[in-house]
């Protein structure tokens, strides 16, 4: 049993292997910094699909999907009630170590791409990316319409953190890509990994990673580590930094 | 002399965000004859967009985490700075909304206007003790209450955000608190206003039961005796409330010194400064080593707006008569509370929030 297991896995191996086609690619830059005056910008993927020696012949039409997440960080949703009149905060739901950035990019509609099958198991789509939930006692994802995802989704998307555009993805040549990767003026600080999903025909037939990442440099981080690292010392700068403005104002504006 | 039409436009402009006019732009009637109208050019509402247009000047808040537009800022705190300049309050309770409408979050919002609060106060207390209209026994006393309520007041803070429900209650303090004193102001200023019509003479000031409390004690730079109790009690409350709503209270104190404690004009508003200032000063230090929420970059760019906005402020206030400034103070304050009261009632826009609580 065990050995006829394993000749089944080396079969599956040695058939993706002889399926495979390598995937080639890069960001324009593995360490985007965010400066006081940073106001957003675009990444730029490109890469290439190298066919070799077992690609079959008649595969010529490639389709990608690129899913970009950024660190992931656990996320409260609450709804709004009415209550006495007035709107408050009552039912939430938690979000489990869930993306905050996240891109879905392709070259065509996803589900031209692949069979919705696939598309659920590769988790190709928002509706499709794997979205932990803390329901009652349980761990899980629901279904797309739920109200507390679909409303997740909506807001993140609003915010610019989540997109999916599926026609981002160009062909330069039959082999040769590129899509844009926007990061909006809020984006969260951290790793960032990018996945690259190759399809032919409908099939996955393979997929790589790379990674960049953002940081704050500057002023603004020394600002934000220290205001979290040093309490009593950021505190007292900024009282200090109150009281001279207010004292130089009184010096500039005397008028006796 | 300045039409009371002619302030209302004026003052009323923390109410020209998109939240309150609404997708339509439609003018909402505030009072018989004065209505709100968006005045925010589309690129200050705008401000938060995801692409802001390249070359304005952009500055990134590290603590509130977002960017901002800095003339933005700037403009907000010289407005809100000629407002108090003109009413000789601190303006907590106008800067504090103002910053949660443009997208701040009202925790960091309160915790970065106390500073911006110290400054101000800072260098109105300046000028009053140059001109001896600070009564340091009575500003001692209000002080041991003040420094009490505000560690009160940051600890209650920091157990309201841990229960998820801090927002709502900076929103109903607002609606209580403004719309009270707000409509108390306001009628006083409009009695206040017939009265000189009319050429009648202020009703005469008798003593009340706060002057028959025990523990009394001589303010002789005020000229008044009178027990520290309700003092201590005032500065506690104020201290209180300062710390969770980000704001000075000297609209508040101001009042209550006046019709409640006696206090003579000449010393009150210098007095109440130095309650404010210290408070401020102490509720910063709090909010920094136990929340970390003030954002330093967004409180200065604040304080020098707010300063130099004063001392305009200072002067157009001097043209106009006492029981008109009351009555549009009131207004002023009301409306604020109306404000918020609106925004709790009306179904919000998106019944959902997302809060992220931080990555792990």
């Amino acid at each position: 049993m065990m050995r006829a297991a394993l000749a089944l896995l080396l079969v599956l191996l040695l058939g993706s292997v002889a399926r495979a086609e390598r995937l080639i690619v890069s960001v324009s830059n593995h360490r985007v910094t965010v400066t006081p005056n940073y106001s957003g910008e675009e990444l730029v993927l490109f890469g290439s699909v190298e066919k070799d020696a077992t690609t079959p012949a008649d595969r010529t039409a490639y389709d990608l999907v690129v899913t970009v997440m950024g660190p992931r960080a656990d996320m409260v949703t609450r709804r709004k009630e009415r209550t006495f009149g007035i709107w408050i905060n009552t039912d939430y739901r938690q979000f489990l170590q869930v993306p905050s950035y996240l891109a879905l990019f392709a070259n065509r509609p996803f589900d031209a791409i692949t069979s919705p099958e696939i598309a659920r198991r590769q988790q190709i789509g928002l509706n499709n990316v794997l979205l932990m939930q803390r329901v009652g006692g349980d761990y899980a994802d629901v279904v797309p319409n739920d109200a507390f995802r679909s409303a997740f989704i909506r807001l993140r998307t609003q915010r610019g953190l989540y997109r999916e555009d599926p026609s981002a993805v160009t062909f330069l040549t039959p082999t040769l890509f590129r899509t844009g990767i926007p990061l909006p003026a809020e984006v969260p600080i951290g790793t960032y990994e990018v996945e690259i999903k190759l399809f032919a025909n409908g099939a996955f037939i393979g997929k790589t990673e790379t990674a960049f990442e953002i940081v704050k440099v500057g002023f603004e981080q020394f600002v934000a580590t220290t205001a979290r690292q040093n309490g009593l010392i950021y505190g007292l700068v900024t009282a200090a930094m109150a009281l001279m403005t207010g004292w130089m104002a009184s010096i500039v504006f005397r008028k006796d | 002399m300045a039409t009371i039409a002619d302030l209302i436009t004026v003052s009323s402009y923390p109410f020209t965000t998109p939240e309150i006019a609404g997708p339509s732009r439609q003018q909402i009637p505030l009072l018989r004859g004065a209505t709100i109208v968006p005045i925010f050019p589309r690129a200050f509402r705008d401000s938060r967009s995801v692409s802001p247009a390249r070359g304005s000047m952009q500055l990134y808040l590290p603590i509130a985490d977002l960017p901002v537009n800095v003339f933005l800022v700037l403009a907000m705190g010289a407005a809100v700075g000629f407002v108090s300049g003109m009413f000789g309050i601190g303006g907590g309770f106008l800067m504090t909304p103002l910053l949660i409408f443009i997208g701040i979050t009202p925790a960091v919002a309160v915790a970065s206007v106390t500073s911006h609060i110290a400054a101000s106060s800072f260098s109105g207390a300046l000028s009053y003790w140059r001109r001896r209209a600070i009564d340091p026994a009575l500003a001692s006393v209000l002080l041991c209450g003040g420094v009490t309520g505000t560690a009160l007041g940051v600890w209650t803070f920091t157990q309201l955000r841990a229960l998820g429900q801090l927002d709502l209650m900076i929103a109903l303090s607002y609606v209580v608190l403004l719309g009270t004193v707000g409509s108390l102001m306001f009628s006083e200023g409009l009695r206040a206003l017939m009265r000189t019509r009319r050429g009648a003479l202020p009703p005469r000031r008798t003593h009340n039961w706060i002057h028959g409390l025990p523990l009394k004690m001589r303010f002789k730079r005020s000229k008044i005796y009178l027990s520290v109790i309700p003092v201590v009690i005032v500065g506690i409350m104020i201290g209180f409330i300062g710390a969770i709503m980000g704001i000075g209270g000297g609209f508040i104190l101001v009042p209550i010194m006046i019709y409640l404690l006696r206090v003579p004009t000449s010393t009150v508003i210098g007095t109440s400064m130095v309650l404010t200032l210290v408070t401020m000063l102490f509720a910063t230090m709090l909010h920094a080593v136990t929340n970390h929420l003030v954002d330093a970059v967004l409180a200065l760019i604040l304080m020098v707006g707010g300063v130099t906005g004063a001392q305009f402020g200072v002067r157009a206030g001097q043209k106009i008569r006492g029981e008109q400034l009351r009555l549009l103070l009131g207004l002023l304050i009301l409306s604020v509370g109306v404000r918020f009261a609106i925004e709790l009632v009306i179904r919000p826009e998106d019944l959902f929030t997302i809060r992220e609580l931080g990555a792990s």
